[in-house]
Formats: structure tokens, C-alpha cells, sequence
């Protein structure tokens, strides 16, 4: 109708020569899709294109890509049993005898643990972001939507978790619980869901009253499908960014709990219960402790850079992803 | 500000400045014009390409009050904001020329640029909601504005503030001059910012849809005092808007632009003899009160609007 | 009374409160007013005046405070159950706010279908394209999103789903106000199609005086809540309302003018004091 309009209906010419996918290239930036399905390819290619054209996010996906490969591909990568001690190799520097990165303290492989560790990170992580996050948006959108006593007592909940420090909080939940990967697990999603309610709660006042809810409401939506199918797609932006900036502070806990012989026992190789054994031999074998903290930092920085890119690639204000 | 203003006040009381839209020219030793802009180009370039947001726009005006009509995404607010270059990138501007009272606008550093900005060429916003800050009294907002242009002392500067309000017709200056933003009514709060904007009293005041957001009755006692600042201190205004009928009742001449291109310079009483199909056909979409119609009339759009001519 | 008689709207001495205690502000003061089926009522006002919040207070979606409603003879209660939707739509102002934003047209069209329980997949495809073709939108728009559109097309997909569960009446709340000259001619004749063809009554609010004149057939002014006048399209060409406020608003919609200006200034100064 206005210039603008014209425009973005005529996108122009992608300056890349086609390659032999040009066929998808075109069905990917298609004007009029054709079905649901090609409609939510063609907005995730075009958040893909924002999120790809910004090379530190690029290098965070990167990162946490190789993570996942290496956790799949552990059993092939590995090359000595992670588990078996050797007490004769002990504290060797990283290269003898075929040790890439060194032994550890009952002369186990380093390399060989690091590679297991990222099994035990990869399933901190994945189980942390599917209770937390999904339990924190439940609570923050009928919090918000309903209002009223609902919101004061749930979010009088979610303060006075928030009132903790989450490492203090949660050693408190997995000294009661016992030690264990799995109840660290569970302490850390405890700890870790109050943000996420706040964030959607935020976002759930500020869409609550908008016009297309009242439509929907006017339509005779009930409040399940409103919460559900209106208010809680408009929340998962800001949640997903938040989930993935704040993983590096859930494998840091992780670690911490590990560290402190609360988290994953020995002889898991968990990098933070690494990290605390290595800690006796800092000095002299600096490698020992150095090496799973290496793969920690990688860790938490592809996380923090996959954030801030999601962030800007997501931006649920500018409409267009 | 060393730029010199030698136009008498009763050269300035006349709009004499030769036009070419509507090529009249009533005196033959015409002063020279408060803006000339010649051929305006704005392109944003995007992701998705080029958008010409203005193409080839010229405009010479005096003191008199020029009226841009169009509809959204013609580059009317692109092109007052261009004015005062205040397009950011990924926007870029081009011109020929854009020459304000002999000060060459496209070549002048910054530090010029905020000398005439609120100074010399003030802006007002279609919402005051937007311009003024919202944790500072509003006679303090004005009287600020003020010092930063004028090295006057506090009291000077608030006595000054409180007449600017008395000048907008405000009753009881005293208790607005005190008063929060938050506490005003839409139409009080544009008058704030009328008065914000000509108490260092500029020679240009460009208004953006300065009445969009205000009642028809109120719209209509703003536009009064603005008419009236024009007259009283010979200022030039370029009035932006997307209201036909208002701009060609309130001022002299009227720009219609489409699309970024100038389609018709008219003189405003004579709008409604408007020869452009586009403006045209904006009249007659219109629905009028006292012409009853079954159907309205739509706007064909012709791509040859947008050649280059 | 017979059922021809029976007024599709009949609203009696509504009374809207919006907050308590010292904050509350009353928007609506004792309104009445009826409409007949097949007829565009209009509701003008400055912004305030609680033109709105008439259309809020029939819908559900303002607190009601006193008064009566009915919707073809019958009460509505606090609650609105599925066979009022299904009578009752509405167009919102703004084409920018009323749609899901992260929804497809096809997901915002088939929803009330869906909610309803209307038809099975293939048979909510033929209703949504319909339904777009009806307002004069290509199926190329079916799996568009909002941003995709212009102001006008999305102001034509808000209308496509209001008459989704073909609804007998349709309220419009300024439903052009945010749209260009030319768009607003479109979407306008488009309203007086779709309400032929469909047999439609309407509810139009609007601060512009010309759009109220061109699509209604009577119309009530309002000023702080309350009906100032309530008269007929043709009182109001004619130029002949009762009261002054309507004599000035239809003045001013006729343009800028220095004298009227100076009139309108000082009948504020006056009710002020």
C-alpha cells in the first residue's frame, strides 16, 4: 500500500550466486508460503539469516555444536578408559606416554575425562532447561494473566526462593536430598526456575490486555487456551535468551556442587569434582585442575555469545522473528 | 551565532519568496529564502535493500507556512528530519543544495548543527508525551531550553518561560509552569512544547503532525497560536502532515508528496482545483458531511507517479 | 412486541466505574439508547468521552456498574457465553495490536472456528479462505504473518475474523482511524458491502464527524460519559444539531479557521470557571 510496504513485498535478488539449493532458497524466502509448515521455515530462516550475520553468536553455536559432538562421540574420542587408574602413570605432564593432556592424581587420562565430562555436562544441562524454564513460564503466565491473590501467592513463592543464593540454596536442598548427580540436578532447577517466572510474568503484563487478546477472548477463548496458545509463545523469547545466558551459571553451580563433593561422585569424571581433586596438585601439576576449568570457561562462553546472539535474533519487540 | 540577519522586519512580514511550484514571484528584489533545498534524496539501506524514503525533493520557503501532505511512508517527517540532519545511519541524505538563511546545512560540522538546532530551526513532535522528560517540572524543562541557547540567569530564564506560557495561551502559567508533565492534557502538553520550542524564538519551526493526537477543538485553538506566532514574528513553519483538508484550510502553500517524490506544489485556498490525479484522488476518498455518497471513491495509484520526471 | 420490533441492542441507563475508592473514575454516566437490526448506529465523541468503553461494556471486556443490556431481547449477564460471541464481534482500532503477532492469518482465522467446534480440517481451510476472499484478500495472505501486512490489510483480516462465527452484529471501534485517506475509503466501502451482503448491524465508534455521516444512519454525541444529542444523519448534514457542542464539533471537522478557533478558546475559559 505505502512505499514501505512495497518494498518488503519484493525482496530483492539475494546477492549470492544460486547454488544447487536454489530451489529451497526460493521456498525458504517465499512471500506467500504455501502451508503452515513452509510459514514457520521461512521465519526461522530469516531469524537464522539475523542470528548467522553476527559472528561472535556464530562462534558461541559453534561451540556449544562441538560440545554436543563431542559428548555423542565420546566412546570413539576417547582413548583410554576414563575410569581406569594407573598408579604407576601418575601426575604425568600433558603429551607422555600418550597422555595428550596428562594424568591425574591416581594416573588416570585427563583428555579421556574431559571428553566423558561433557556426557555429564551435556545431561546437567539438558535436564536443567527442560523442568526450570517450562515450570517458571507456567507459573509467571498464569501469574500474570490471572493477577489478583494468584499472583500474590505465587510470586510471593518466587521471592522468597529468589531471597536465597542459589549455590547456598542449593547445597542446602542436596545435603538434605544426599549427594548425587541427580539431586543436583533437582537442586539446581529448584533454584534456577524463580527468574524465569519473573521474566514471563513481565511479559505476560505487558500483552495481557492487548487488542488480539481481548479479540481472542471476544471469540470465547478460555483462559487455558489464551495462557497456552496466546500469552505463553509471545514469553518464549525472552526465556530461551535467559535459559542460555544463564547455563553458563548452571554448569558453573554444577561444578561447584562437584567441586565441593556434593555434585557427581568420584570416580565420575564431572569437571568440577575434577577440578577439586586437581586442586592438591595446583601448584606443582598445574595441568590437572587447568584442564577441565578450560573446558568449563569454553563451555560457559559458547553459551553466554549463543545468548547475547539469540537475544538480538529473537528481539520478540521487532516483530519479525 | 555569528550568521547574519539582515532582512528587515518588513521584508519579513511578506511571503515574497519566488516559488517554483507555483512560480509566483510579486517582488522584484525577492529576499533571499530562509530554506532552499534542492533535489533531497534519503535512502535507508537495509537488509532486504535500498528504501528511498525521499527522492529528489526541492522546496525554496520564506516566512510564510508550508503545509507537506502525504500519506504514511511518502518521506514527509523523513523530510523535515532531514532538515535538521538528524536521519542516523543506516540512513543517508543527498542533496544539491539545502541552504538554511545562507548556513549550507549538508557541509556544516556538528557543532554548527547544534547551534541551530532548537535555536534557529525548532521541531515539535506529534506526541508530547514523547518530547518532554518526564521527572522534570515542566517550567524548568522550558527555562532550560533556554539557557542552553540564550546566557541568561535562572530568573531571567523563568520569567522569560512564564510569559512563553502566557504567549500560548495558557490562563494560569504560575501553576503549569509547576506542574509535572504527567499532569497535563494532550492539548496543554503540546502547547508546553510550543512554548518549549519558540522561546529562543527560531526562524524555521518545522511541526510533525503536531495536532494528530489532539481533539478536533483543541487542535483547532494550537493551530491558532501557532498561526499566530508565523504572523506576529515573521517565522517560517513547515507544518507536516497527513490531513488534506487541515492543511489547506490553515497554510499558504501545500507540498503533496508520494512515495518520496513531490507530486504537486499548490497554493493551499486552491487545493481543491488540484490537478494531480494523486492529489485528486485523495479528496475524493475523503467522505464529507454534507455530500452524501453511497460509495467512496478509491485511489488508483499509477506507478508513473514514481518515475523520475 | 413482536420479534420485528425487538431491538438488536437496547442499553439502559449504563453506567461504567473504572477503579475504587478515591481513584475511581466514571467513565460511562447512564447511557441509553437502541439499535434496530440492519442499522449503523453511531457513536462520536473527543477522546474520553466513553464512546469506547460503550462498545467495552456490551462486549464484557469493561466494568460494569449499573444499567441494563440486551442483545435481541436478551439480558446479558455478567459473564458472555458462546452464543453471545456468536452473535456479537468486534473491530478494533488499531490493525497493529489486534492481531497475534507470531500467529498466521490462517491460525488467527481458524481459531473461533476451532474454539466453536466448527468443521473439520478441510471444511476450516474453505471457511478461512472464504473469509479472506471476502474482504477482498487472495489465499497467497492465508499463511502470512501480521508484520507481512500493511495497515490496511491487516485491518481487512481483523474484519475477516470478526465474521468468522457470522455474528448478526458487529461493533467497530474507530476501525479506520489509524489508516491513511485512501485505505480508510477501502476499508469503508468495504464495512457497507459486507453489511449488505451479510445482513449485518453495526456499532461505529469515531471521533471523525465524516465517517460517522457517510456509514450511519443515526447517531449519538458524546461528552464526558454522557449523550449529549442523540439525532438522525440528516439532522446532522443539515447542520441543525440541538446543542452547541455538536454545532462546534461538526465546525471544527470543516477546517482550520482563525475566528472559530478564538470561539472554541474561550468556551473553554468559560467552562473552566
Amino acid at each position: 500500500m505505502t512505499k514501505k510496504g512495497n518494498d518488503r513485498s519484493v525482496p530483492p535478488v539475494p546477492e549470492e550466486a544460486p547454488s544447487g539449493a536454489g530451489g529451497l532458497r526460493a521456498w525458504l524466502e517465499s512471500d506467500a508460503p504455501t502451508s503452515a509448515f513452509q510459514a514457520r521455515c521461512v521465519r526461522a530462516w530469516l531469524t537464522w539469516l539475523k542470528f548467522s550475520s553476527n559472528p561472535l553468536a556464530v562462534t558461541g553455536l559453534l561451540i556449544i555444536v562441538a560440545l554436543v559432538l563431542v559428548a555423542v562421540f565420546a566412546p570413539l574420542l576417547m582413548t583410554h578408559d576414563p575410569l581406569a587408574q594407573n598408579l604407576s602413570d601418575r601426575l604425568l605432564p600433558p603429551g607422555e606416554k600418550g597422555h595428550l593432556l596428562g594424568t591425574d592424581g591416581l594416573g588416570r587420562d585427563i583428555y579421556s575425562r574431559v571428553i566423558a565430562g561433557s556426557r555429564i555436562t551435556l545431561y546437567i544441562v539438558g535436564l536443567v532447561t527442560i523442568t526450570a524454564p517450562l515450570f517458571g513460564l507456567l507459573v509467571g503466565t498464569v501469574s500474570g494473566y490471572f493477577g489478583g491473590w494468584v499472583d500474590i501467592v505465587l510470586m510471593r513463592i518466587t521471592d522468597i526462593i529468589l531471597a536465597f543464593p542459589k549455590l547456598i540454596l542449593a547445597l542446602a536442598f542436596v545435603a538434605a536430598l544426599g549427594p548425587g548427580i541427580g539431586n543436583a540436578i533437582l537442586a539446581i532447577a529448584i533454584t534456577s526456575w524463580p527468574p524465569y517466572a519473573r521474566i514471563a510474568r513481565a511479559e505476560t503484563l505487558t500483552v495481557r490486555n492487548a487488542d488480539y487478546i481481548m479479540a481472542s477472548r471476544l471469540q470465547g477463548a478460555s483462559d487455558a487456551r489464551i495462557v497456552l496458545a496466546h500469552i505463553v509463545p509471545m514469553c518464549v523469547s525472552s526465556v530461551i535468551v535467559r535459559v542460555t545466558l544463564d547455563m553458563a551459571g548452571i554448569i558453573l553451580t554444577a561444578a561447584g556442587l562437584g567441586f565441593l563433593g556434593l555434585g557427581a561422585q568420584p570416580p565420575t569424571p564431572e569437571w568440577g569434582a575434577m577440578i577439586a581433586e586437581g586442586r592438591k596438585f595446583l601448584l606443582d601439576q598445574w595441568w590437572v585442575a587447568t584442564m577441565p576449568g578450560i573446558a568449563i570457561f569454553l563451555v560457559s562462553l559458547g553459551f553466554n555469545l549463543l545468548g547475547d546472539g539469540l537475544r538480538d535474533a529473537l528481539d520478540p519487540r521487532s516483530g519479525q522473528a | 551565532m555569528t550568521t547574519d540577519r539582515q532582512e528587515t522586519p518588513a521584508a519579513l512580514a511578506e511571503h515574497t519568496q519566488e516559488d517554483k511550484g507555483a512560480g509566483t514571484a510579486t517582488d522584484a528584489q525577492a529576499p533571499r529564502p530562509l530554506l532552499e533545498i534542492e533535489d533531497l534524496r534519503v535512502d535507508f539501506h537495509g537488509r532486504r535493500g535500498i528504501t528511498h524514503a525521499v527522492r529528489g525533493l526541492s522546496l525554496s520557503m520564506g516566512r510564510e507556512k508550508i503545509g507537506i501532505v502525504g500519506e504514511s511512508g511518502s518521506g514527509k517527517s523523513v523530510t523535515g528530519r532531514s532538515i535538521l540532519r538528524l536521519i542516523r545511519p543506516p540512513g543517508v541524505v543527498r542533496a544539491r543544495r539545502m541552504v538554511f538563511d545562507g548556513i549550507d546545512l549538508l557541509s556544516a560540522d556538528e557543532r554548527t548543527m547544534r547551534a541551530i538546532r532548537g535555536d534557529r530551526i525548532a521541531m515539535i513532535m506529534q506526541d508530547p508525551k514523547f518530547s518532554l522528560n518526564p521527572v522534570m517540572r515542566v517550567g524548568d524543562q522550558i527555562a532550560e531550553a533556554f539557557r542552553v541557547h540564550r546566557r541568561v540567569s535562572r530568573r531571567e530564564a523563568k520569567e522569560r518561560a512564564l510569559e512563553m506560557l502566557k504567549a500560548v495561551r495558557i490562563r494560569d502559567p504560575e501553576r503549569v509552569y509547576h506542574a509535572w508533565p504527567h499532569e497535563l492534557s494532550g492539548g496543554m502538553g503540546q502547547r508546553v512544547m510550543i512554548a518549549m520550542m519558540l522561546i529562543p524564538e527560531p526562524d524555521l519551526l518545522i511541526a510533525d503532525e503536531p495536532t494528530s493526537a489532539l481533539d478536533v477543538t483543541v487542535a483547532m485553538q494550537v493551530l491558532a497560536i501557532m498561526d499566530d506566532l508565523v504572523s506576529s514574528r515573521g517565522m517560517g513553519l513547515m507544518f507536516i502532515s497527513h490531513d488534506l483538508d487541515l492543511v489547506a484550510s490553515f497554510c499558504d502553500r501545500v507540498i503533496i508528496m508520494y512515495a518520496g517524490r513531490v507530486m504537486e506544489v499548490i497554493e493551499a485556498k486552491r487545493l481543491h482545483e488540484a490537478q494531480h490525479p494523486y492529489t485528486r484522488g485523495l479528496l475524493a476518498s475523503l467522505p464529507r458531511i454534507d455530500e452524501p455518497r453511497e460509495w467512496l471513491q478509491t485511489l488508483k495509484r499509477d506507478p508513473a507517479w514514481l518515475e523520475e520526471a | 412486541m413482536t420479534a420485528a420490533d425487538t431491538p438488536a441492542i437496547a442499553v439502559k441507563d449504563l453506567s461504567v466505574v473504572f477503579g475504587q475508592g478515591r481513584e475511581a473514575f466514571q467513565a460511562v454516566r447512564g447511557v441509553s439508547f437502541q439499535v434496530r437490526e440492519g442499522e449503523t448506529y453511531g457513536l462520536v465523541g473527543e477522546s474520553g468521552s466513553g464512546k469506547s468503553t460503550v462498545l467495552r461494556a456490551i462486549t464484557g471486556l469493561a466494568p460494569v456498574t449499573g444499567g441494563r443490556m440486551e442483545i435481541f431481547g436478551q439480558p446479558l449477564g455478567h459473564d458472555r457465553d458462546a452464543a453471545f460471541c456468536r452473535t456479537v464481534q468486534m473491530v478494533f482500532q488499531d490493525p497493529y495490536a489486534s492481531l497475534h503477532p507470531r500467529r498466521t492469518i490462517d491460525a488467527t482465522l481458524s481459531e473461533p472456528l476451532i474454539i466453536h467446534g466448527i468443521g473439520d480440517r478441510q471444511e476450516r481451510a474453505e471457511r478461512v479462505l472464504k473469509a479472506l476472499a471476502d474482504v477482498g484478500l487472495g489465499p497467497e495472505f492465508r499463511f502470512r504473518y501480521p508484520h507481512q501486512l500493511s495497515g490496511g490489510q491487516r485491518q481487512r483480516v481483523a474484519i475477516a475474523r470478526a465474521l468468522m462465527l457470522e455474528p448478526k452484529i458487529v461493533l467497530l471501534d474507530e476501525p479506520t482511524s489509524a489508516l491513511d485517506v485512501s485505505i480508510q475509503a477501502e476499508v469503508l466501502n468495504l464495512l457497507k458491502r459486507l453489511k449488505d451482503e451479510h445482513g449485518l448491524t453495526y456499532v461505529l465508534v469515531s471521533h471523525n464527524l465524516a465517517v460517522i455521516a457517510h456509514m450511519c444512519e443515526r447517531l449519538a454525541v458524546m461528552q464526558h460519559g454522557r449523550f449529549v444529542e442523540e439525532m438522525t444523519v440528516e439532522q446532522l448534514r443539515a447542520g441543525t444539531p440541538r446543542e452547541e457542542y455538536t454545532r462546534n464539533l461538526l465546525d471544527a471537522a470543516r477546517g482550520y479557521d482563525r475566528e472559530k478557533a478564538a470561539r472554541f478558546a474561550a468556551m473553554e475559559a468559560l467552562e473552566e470557571e
